[in-house]
């Protein structure tokens, strides 16, 4: 199996080393096919993976591929650790990664018109997008397979080199090459954190080995550390909290969220593959991974129900107000990945992977419908500008309603079983938060109804386009473009209900997650449901059934019915609409207080502390103090041989009187 | 037996030989003097290679050791000799050498023998401190450095060159006196100059410190540490490619090795009561130097504050060791430690250097330095849009490169040490990227600001090599930097022993 899993990790980075060092030779076709058949036959084997977990009982598989390095008895090693958990990832990953490389061959078939004629980096754009997915889903691949705290740092921070080429792709662009930095930067802050979460681990381990780590996890619940003066906290909190931090910037959770939303500046196949399916959500997957480190500090878990609630819900109501087609999906994206978050801070780790596996698909599917759409409109993002686009792109239209029903889910669908398992674990959770949790996750059900079908109806019903022109060139997209909504569109609608008894409440995921008895929460929600058909046939006792309606019917009534209320209660309500139009000023304040003030700082230290005092005081002042002393001392060699007799004569008294008197 | 051979000298003499007969053929025949300089350059990476290939890694003792006397009178002796600590840094001078010849190929027009022979002597001289094992051979050849490097900078220099030159003459003088005194001292002492013998010379506290603070100098101006750092910007500035080449990724390493081979060993109590203040120049290095480097202007002491603050993970790797021995009975955190440091030698060596002649390929096309008038450079030169990308990436730290090894050794390590040593070190990886890719955002994204940047050519096929050979190694040290790491450890571990005995 050791081949097969190599494969699935290297075929990708073949395809992208070819079409983007041999581009140009290989020509567009010959850069799709390679990356595509790179990605493919890693989908391929990795269905193949999954099914041996599946059906033949496949072992779980930890081995090494090679020694990295070996310092001070520390092992560092590049090796895969396949069981359950990484199945369910690679098969997500690479199915999503080969459908968004065949929807790119549509999209970015006319890359040529983004740049200005005379830029070379324009030529052989669309090579170097395939060689970057491709790249893209190597790192992903590395990411998740992982089995030690070395491999998922790089991983970690290779996913975010392929973010920011990717984002700054059209890097003639101000916005894009701003919002690349930008999530750059913000990631790096989580990175932070999380190296000092990996050395943590590493100085009371002395590993680097997952199996190695958790085996000594439970012998160190009682350790303190000291951070700030006397104050212990307890190490597990302490690498908890530390590795959280990497997930809240790769996972976009408040309050380092803010690179998300700029992220849309890259082409769309990679904000639904890379900014909704896969890479923000390896922060969710490597809390999961570490369930055993984190069972063990519940001050840790509230952190993340707190943080993840806070996410979910206010991300969310931005997402009401925003006119641009992506950026609607996009906050949708950070409240699903809170929403995830809080799965996990309820202890509720496969309800989190669960809801990370269907909300892969069905954003995804949102993603490329947009773009769909974009591609349509002539690449006019504004949900104001659209309108009846249901008559022109039936394929569009329909894989677009699945993907909205299973989000806001609708009973029976992926997200109805996905979403419901978070609300009801955070419901019977006892830690501390989970209160505040249950409330907000549940409003947000309203919430995520209410901007789905916001735009869903801004964009495909009533009348319109509003530009005439627009109008006549609205047509349904190429094959290359609708082949993956539909794929998409199936496990958006099915896999919540097949895959459920298995995930949440049957034993697929025992070797993979820890949860203690105590944090069972999941459990509880099986004594209640039994079954994926109990939570159906419970649908009914469910609020979150309820609220979703009432946030679709309000949707349907504002939008469709009464476009005259909405834009009354806009006015009404003008300044919760200013707070949630300016994201509640996160930007304006980071730019404020971070960016100009680092280079404030900079300014003080360069100025102040190497101009002014190392060099103008110490260096060059002592440059101009030996100048000065030697422009008094000259004086002294006038040249006169009195003055020099005078002198010495002078010194021999002195020199005498020393020896008499002392 | 190959080890048997008399390579060290041969590395050491071969170019300087070779240096003073491109010296004198003048520039008459300028082509060809370029290609004897070249063929030597590249002789010389040949003939240490030997070093790497037959060096036993299982041992900490000297090897390739020669040694004949030298100036009886004085006991001076002629005596090299390399071990897991000095040996990758030899192999660093002669493998970045052949590139810089290279590198100054079609660019020097002005007296290139004379560029190409300075270039050549000055690696004999380098690969002369690193192997020298007599205190006074060692003194000679480091002060040997600062006649070619001086030229370099004042010939072939900027507008300011005149400042430059001065005060890194000034400044690394300074250093230098200090040490030569405790040199002396100790010959007094000991009653010979050898450096190992130095290592087992009994000295009392004070003794330690006075000659620890001595070393401390003339070494922490070399690396340069913080608050005696303002010679290399200015430095860096006003020299050739070439010469902030040698500079960044050759010169900065004897600071670095200074303290391996004389510091920590010879005065181990000092060094331990002294630690804070290495620690805190360290860290201090790291962040305070990283703000600065954020609002450069000029992309070459932008680079060149980026290596202050890279250097302060080497120092700080090397003097955690005391508080991590400390802590705990694991020698553990120690190593990785000092290895962390030597790792970030090596690949600063390769990312420094590639980072400077990344600017120097704009400034040969433009003639400016300024990051303002650049903008939008990939749309008229992708090829070396996508080095510089990489090679920035690799300063950054990214896993997968070689910046990623020593920076997360030493982030490791200091944890060990201090929770709040390792929380300011790692802010490298915010402040460090903050710096870098802001600078290829304003450089090398964006649309074409200017009619010289629209203007700008691809490389040519000589720069392709140079920055390629680099991305290599770059890479190759990133991917698997075990072998690098399994040289180094025999001796590393028998340093840590060695400095875990009080001398006192």
């Amino acid at each position: 199996m050791e081949n097969i899993y190599l494969t699935i990790v290297l075929a990708p980075l073949v395809g992208a080393i070819l079409a983007g060092f041999f581009g140009s030779t290989l020509g567009r076709k010959g850069s799709h096919w390679v990356t595509s058949t790179g990605v493919g036959i890693s989908a391929l084997l990795s269905l193949y993976v999954l099914k041996g977990f599946m059906y033949d009982g496949l072992e779980t598989f930890n081995g090494t591929v090679y020694t990295w390095m070996v310092s001070g008895g520390l092992s560092m090693e590049v090796g895969f650790l396949v069981d359950h958990l990484t199945a369910v990832m690679i098969t997500v990953v690479t199915f999503v990664s080969f459908c968004v490389h065949i929807y790119t061959i549509g999209y970015m078939a006319d890359d040529e018109h983004n740049w200005p004629k005379t830029s070379l980096a324009g030529k052989n754009s669309y090579q170097r997008f395939f060689s970057y997915i491709s790249l893209f889903t190597f790192s992903m691949l590395m990411l998740v397979m992982a089995n030690n705290f070395m491999q998922l740092f790089f991983g970690w921070e290779a996913v975010g080199l392929v973010s920011y080429l990717l984002i700054g792709f059209w890097s003639v662009r101000p916005t894009a090459i701003f919002a690349n930095l930008k999530a750059f930067l913000v990631n790096r802050v989580g990175d932070f954190g999380f190296i000092l979460g990996i050395a943590a681990i590493v100085m009371y381990t002395n590993s680097l080995d997952y199996a190695e780590v958790f085996a000594l996890a439970p012998g160190l619940v009682d350790t303190q550390v000291q951070i700030w003066g006397d104050s212990s906290w307890s190490l597990m909190t302490v690498i908890g909290i530390l590795l959280f931090i990497g997930a809240m910037g790769k996972s976009a959770q408040v309050p380092l969220h803010v690179w998300l939303p700029d992220s849309m500046e890259g082409p769309t196949p990679i904000s639904a593959l890379i900014h909704a399916a896969t890479m923000v959500t390896a922060g969710i997957f490597m809390v999961a991974r570490m369930s055993p480190l984190y069972e063990l500090s519940e001050t840790a878990l509230s952190f993340i129900l707190v943080i993840g609630a806070t996410t979910a819900f206010f991300t969310g109501l931005i997402g009401i107000v925003q006119n641009d087609i992506k950026r609607v999906v996009a906050y949708s994206t950070l409240s699903q990945l809170g929403y995830m978050m809080v799965a996990l801070g309820a202890s509720a780790y496969a309800a989190g992977i669960f809801h990370l596996m269907t909300h892969a698909f069905f954003k995804a599917l949102l993603f490329l419908a947009a773009g769909s759409v974009i591609i349509g409109m002539h690449h006019d993002q504004d949900i104001r500008n659209m309108g009846g686009v249901r008559k022109y792109m039936p394929i569009t239209y329909w894989t677009s309603l699945l993907g909205s029903l299973a989000l806001i889910g609708f009973p029976g669908f992926s997200g109805f079983f996905s979403k419901d398992a978070i609300i009801e674990a955070v419901h019977h959770s006892t830690i501390a938060g989970s209160g505040y949790a249950y409330w907000l996750v549940l409003a947000g059900v309203f919430v995520t109804a209410l901007y789905s079908f916001r735009m869903f109806f801004l964009v495909f019903h009533g009348e319109g386009p509003r530009d005439e022109h627009a109008k006549a060139h609205l047509h349904e997209s190429p094959k290359v473009v609708t082949i993956p909504l539909i794929l998409l569109a199936i496990p958006s609608v099915f896999l919540g209900y097949l895959t459920i008894d298995a995930m949440l409440f049957g034993d697929w995921f025992k070797d993979a997650l820890y949860v203690l008895p105590e944090h069972d929460t999941l459990a509880a929600v099986q004594t209640m449901v039994h079954s994926g058909n109990g939570m159906l046939a419970h649908t009914y006792a469910s609020y979150a059934f309820y609220l979703a309606m009432a946030g679709l019917a309000l949707a349907f009534y504002l939008y469709m019915m009464n476009p005259a209320l909405a834009e009354k209660i806009k006015n009404t309500l003008a300044p919760l609409h200013t707070m949630l139009d300016k994201k509640y000023w996160f930007d304006e304040v980071y730019q404020a207080v971070f960016a100009a003030g680092s280079r404030g700082i900079g300014k003080f230290l360069w100025l102040v502390g190497d101009r002014g005092l190392i060099d103008g005081l110490a260096v060059n002042g002592s440059a101009h103090t030996v100048g000065w002393l030697a422009s008094i001392v000259r004086h002294v060699q006038t040249g006169y041989l009195y003055h020099y007799a005078i002198a010495m004569i002078l010194g021999l008294l002195l020199l005498l009187t020393w020896f008499v008197y002392l | 037996m190959i080890a048997d051979w008399p390579i060290l000298s041969l590395t050491v003499w071969l170019p300087i030989v070779g240096g003073f007969m491109v010296l004198a053929s003048g520039d008459r025949e300028a082509n060809a003097t370029k290609w004897t300089a070249l063929t030597i350059a590249i002789l010389t990476f040949i003939v240490s290679l030997p070093l790497w290939f037959a060096f036993d890694s299982a041992t900490a003792d000297m090897q390739f050791v020669e040694r004949v006397p030298w100036v009886p009178g004085f006991d001076i002796e002629y005596y090299m000799g390399v071990d897991g600590i000095s040996m990758p840094l030899i192999i660093l001078t002669t493998f970045i050498t052949p590139l810089v010849v290279i590198a100054g190929w079609e660019v020097i027009q002005y007296r290139p023998s004379q560029y190409m022979a300075a270039f050549l002597i000055m690696e004999g001289v380098m690969v002369g401190v690193f192997s020298a094992l007599d205190a006074m051979l060692f003194y000679v050849f480091w002060e040997a450095m600062l006649i070619p490097m001086f030229l370099i900078i004042g010939v072939w220099g900027g507008p300011n060159r005149v400042y430059a030159t001065i005060k890194f003459f000034l400044y690394t003088f300074f250093g230098s006196v200090f040490m030569l005194v405790a040199l002396i001292y100790m010959y007094f002492q000991s009653g010979s100059f050898d450096i190992l013998g130095f290592h087992t010379l009994k000295l009392g506290l004070t003794e330690q410190i006075l000659i620890f603070i001595a070393f401390l100098l003339a070494f922490a101006v070399k690396v340069p540490m913080w608050p005696v750092h303002t010679w290399l910007p200015d430095a860096h500035v006003e020299a050739p490619t070439g010469g902030s080449v040698i500079l960044a990724a050759i010169m900065l390493k004897i600071g670095g090795y200074g303290f391996l081979r004389f510091s920590l060993p010879i005065t181990p109590d000092a060094s331990h009561t002294l630690d804070w203040l290495i620690i805190g120049m360290s860290l201090i290095a790291v962040v305070y130097i990283g703000f600065v480097a954020l609002i450069q202007q000029d992309m070459k002491k932008l680079i060149a504050y980026s290596s202050i603050a890279h250097m302060g993970f080497v120092t700080l790797g090397f003097f955690i060791v005391f508080i991590i021995s400390q802590n705990s009975d694991n020698s553990a955190g120690a190593v990785l430690g000092i290895e962390g440091g030597m790792v970030q030698m090596v690949s600063h060596g390769f990312i420094s250097a590639a980072m400077f002649l990344c600017v120097g390929v704009l400034y040969d096309r433009l003639h400016s330095r300024e990051i303002k008038d650049y903008g939008g450079v990939v749309n008229t030169m992708p090829v070396f849009a996508a080095f510089m990308v990489f090679f920035a990436m690799a300063n950054a730290g990214l896993p997968g490169t070689s910046g990623f090894v020593g920076e997360f050794m030493v982030i490791l390590a200091s944890f060990q040490a201090d929770f709040w040593y390792a929380f300011l070190a790692a802010t490298t990886l915010i402040i460090g990227a903050a710096y870098t890719l802001w600078m290829v955002k304003r450089v090398v994204f964006g649309d074409v600001t200017s009619d010289g940047v629209a203007s700008l050519e691809d490389m040519n096929r000589r720069e392709f090599i140079v920055l390629g050979t680099l991305a290599a190694a770059v890479l190759l040290l990133g991917l698997w930097p075990a072998p690098l790491v399994e040289v180094m450890d025999a001796s590393v571990n028998n340093l840590l022993q060695h400095i875990a005995v009080s001398k006192l």
